[in-house]
């Protein structure tokens, strides 16, 4: 019984950075109808850049931190802005097809300037783990949990009370009404992809605390899972993704302690194909029927 | 009779082809790292154009490919170190098991798979990828993740006619099924699947079609392959190289089968002629695709020639 427990609140930490990246895939899908396959490598940008500033640049955790968020947010605003906003009118194969290169551009940067070889990182989260009835939680889970929680609430409030929130929802259900009601939708776009790369920072910060190794290609696997975790929850929908990334993050790790690690991405991909089987417009997604 | 001509060329450019790697061959004028890369040419011809049936033609990405490339190599080398026979029928058969089962795989992933469309489509091929990988690591019979290896080397330069001649029947089979009117139904469906749904056209069948017959051929692509590097490993088929394969389309052009067959020729060889550049390789390729898109699908293009008409016209006006 322990074990399981052990086990549900490693998925629930697994789970939250999955939902954290999520949201990033889903907010720019309502916004910008397109899949940003570049989101998972921004994670890695931002686990890099704490690197940096940590290791190379020898500044305060806090400024660390700072600096990954704000290269992850500037990134995420040059991509759309070199890369999608040129191709607004393009079918969605072309932008896709671009998507999938920024991706790559991006890990074979980091593979040229920081090489193959994991660099090992030591945690910059220092705070002791928790004993409650026997059951250890490590101090990395409790602050990945933690975080995890004020981001999502900040970001409902952000979406919901904030003028900039509002216009973000009104560009998503109708581009071309929002524009005639006088937002600013290149601008709400860019805040979108700033918000997204934000939360990519933050999770790849939380990621990198957990595994402590830098790969150049580290935010693939669990950027294609947050992807997953997206759709499971129905894709365009915030709290979709929130509640599709925790539901994964459990599925996974059940799967790694009970069925078989080699097959638990197998397992978490084959969920992806079920859901889209059965409910493709997931959890919590609302089914629309495309007209001529 | 009456001779199309367009037959005439392509048996022309066949047997020139083939006069013309013979002369190479025979002559001793390609050094080892040439004579290397005739395999690999002819897999990536095989493996892109069969790519460009799926996205060029019918117009959905997929990012598996890949795993349908190492389900050909798997049972063909399988098939190949547990049956003993000469060379020639073994590598026959071997290269028809690869592709018939990467077809059934096609197919059994297919039927499902093929009901949704466009990003969804994407992202399912690419999980598949991934499941195929992680099974292959998983299971005993394939040597998890240490792979097969002493595969026998049935389709190394030295057996290259046969290779050959699985490029030629790929691409002929391939550019002749989209010439077809079952090849006009698959590209109705990539311009536009209401309209062809609405004339009759039943989509979801020529999805399957074309989806299986690019695994079919992805599948020997696969097998021949592993006949040529005799090791073959789970990680060896990875996105990575789906992604290749797609940088060859894109590159090549999607919907044309000579862009594809040049731009895989170009693309494997440019490796070897750089050798020095190999860690920009995969940067240049990244940059290249994103360049490609941007320039033929953000009407730059269109800019572009329109400034040199005008500019044209004014010169004649004076």
């Amino acid at each position: 019984m322990k074990n399981v427990i052990e086990q549900l609140i490693n998925g629930l930490s697994t789970g939250s950075i999955y939902a954290l990246i999520a949201l990033g895939y889903t907010m720019v899908y309502g916004i910008a109808r397109m899949i940003n396959f570049a989101h998972g490598d921004i994670i890695m940008v931002g686990a890099y850049a704490l690197y940096v500033g940590v290791s190379l640049m020898n500044l305060p955790i806090a400024a660390a931190i700072l600096l990954s968020i704000i290269v992850c947010a500037v990134l995420g605003i040059t991509v759309e802005k070199v890369a999608y906003k040129p191709l607004r009118k393009a079918p969605p194969l072309a932008v896709l097809i671009t998507a999938i290169g920024v991706s790559f551009l991006l890990q074979n940067l980091a593979l040229l300037i920081f090489k193959a070889t994991p660099i090992p990182f030591q945690s910059v989260i220092q705070v002791p783990s928790v004993s409650i009835g026997g059951i250890t939680i490590s101090g990395v889970t409790i602050v990945t949990l933690v975080m995890t929680l004020i981001s999502m609430v900040i970001l409902t409030l952000f979406i919901n009370q904030t003028r900039a929130g509002s216009a973000m929802r009104a560009v998503s259900e109708d581009k071309g009404a929002a524009e005639l009601m006088g937002i600013n939708v290149n601008r709400t776009i860019s805040q979108t992809f700033a918000i997204g790369s934000v939360l990519a920072a933050i999770a790849g910060i939380l990621y990198i605390c957990q595994y402590q190794s830098l790969r150049p290609t580290l935010g693939a696997l669990p950027g294609i899972k947050a992807f997953v975790a997206a759709v499971l929850g129905g894709i365009g929908n915030v709290p979709g993704a929130m509640l599709g990334g925790i539901v994964l993050g459990l599925i996974e790790s059940i799967a790694k302690a009970y069925i078989s690690t080699e097959l638990s991405d197998a397992i978490v991909f084959g969920v992806l194909v079920v859901v889209l089987l059965v409910r493709p417009s997931g959890l919590l997604g609302k089914l629309k029927n495309e007209k001529v | 009779m009456k001779v199309d001509k367009k037959i005439i060329v392509r048996v022309l450019a066949i047997v020139l082809s083939y006069a013309l790697i013979t002369f190479l061959l025979r002559m001793g004028l390609l050094n080892r790292q040439y004579t290397a890369l005739l395999i690999p040419i002819g897999v990536n011809i095989m493996l892109a154009v069969s790519l460009n049936l799926v996205t060029g033609f019918l117009g959905e990405l997929s990012l598996g490919h890949a795993g349908f490339m190492s389900i050909g190599a798997y049972a063909g080398a399988l098939f190949s170190l547990h049956v003993e026979m000469p060379a020639l029928p073994s590598i026959l058969l071997a290269m028809v098991i690869g592709g018939v089962t990467a077809a059934v795989f096609g197919f059994l992933i297919g039927v499902p798979v093929l009901r949704l469309r466009g990003d969804y489509l994407a992202i399912v091929t690419l999980a598949f990828g991934e499941i195929i990988k992680s099974v292959l690591n998983a299971l005993s019979f394939t040597n998890g993740a240490r792979g097969l290896s002493k595969i026998p080397l049935n389709a190394n330069y030295e057996h290259y006619t046969i290779v050959f001649i699985a490029v030629v029947i790929t691409v002929l089979v391939i550019a002749n099924v989209v010439d077809s009117r079952h090849g006009r139904a698959v590209c109705s469906v990539r311009d536009n699947y209401i309209a062809a749904e609405s004339v009759g056209i039943h989509v979801s069948r020529f999805k399957i079609l074309a989806f299986v017959i690019g695994a079919f051929f992805a599948g020997v692509a696969g097998a021949i392959y592993a006949h040529n590097v005799g090791i073959i490993k789970p990680t060896t088929f990875d996105y990575n190289q789906s992604i290749e394969i797609l940088v060859i389309v894109v590159l090549g052009g999607m919907g044309s089968i000579k862009g594809s067959i040049i731009a895989a020729i170009i693309l494997t060889a440019l490796p070897e002629v750089l050798r020095g550049a190999d860690d920009m390789r995969m940067l240049l390729y990244s940059i290249a695709l994103i360049a490609m898109i941007l320039i033929n699908q953000s009407g730059f293009k269109e800019k572009l020639l329109e400034r040199f008409h005008s500019g044209k016209k004014q010169k004649a006006g004076e």
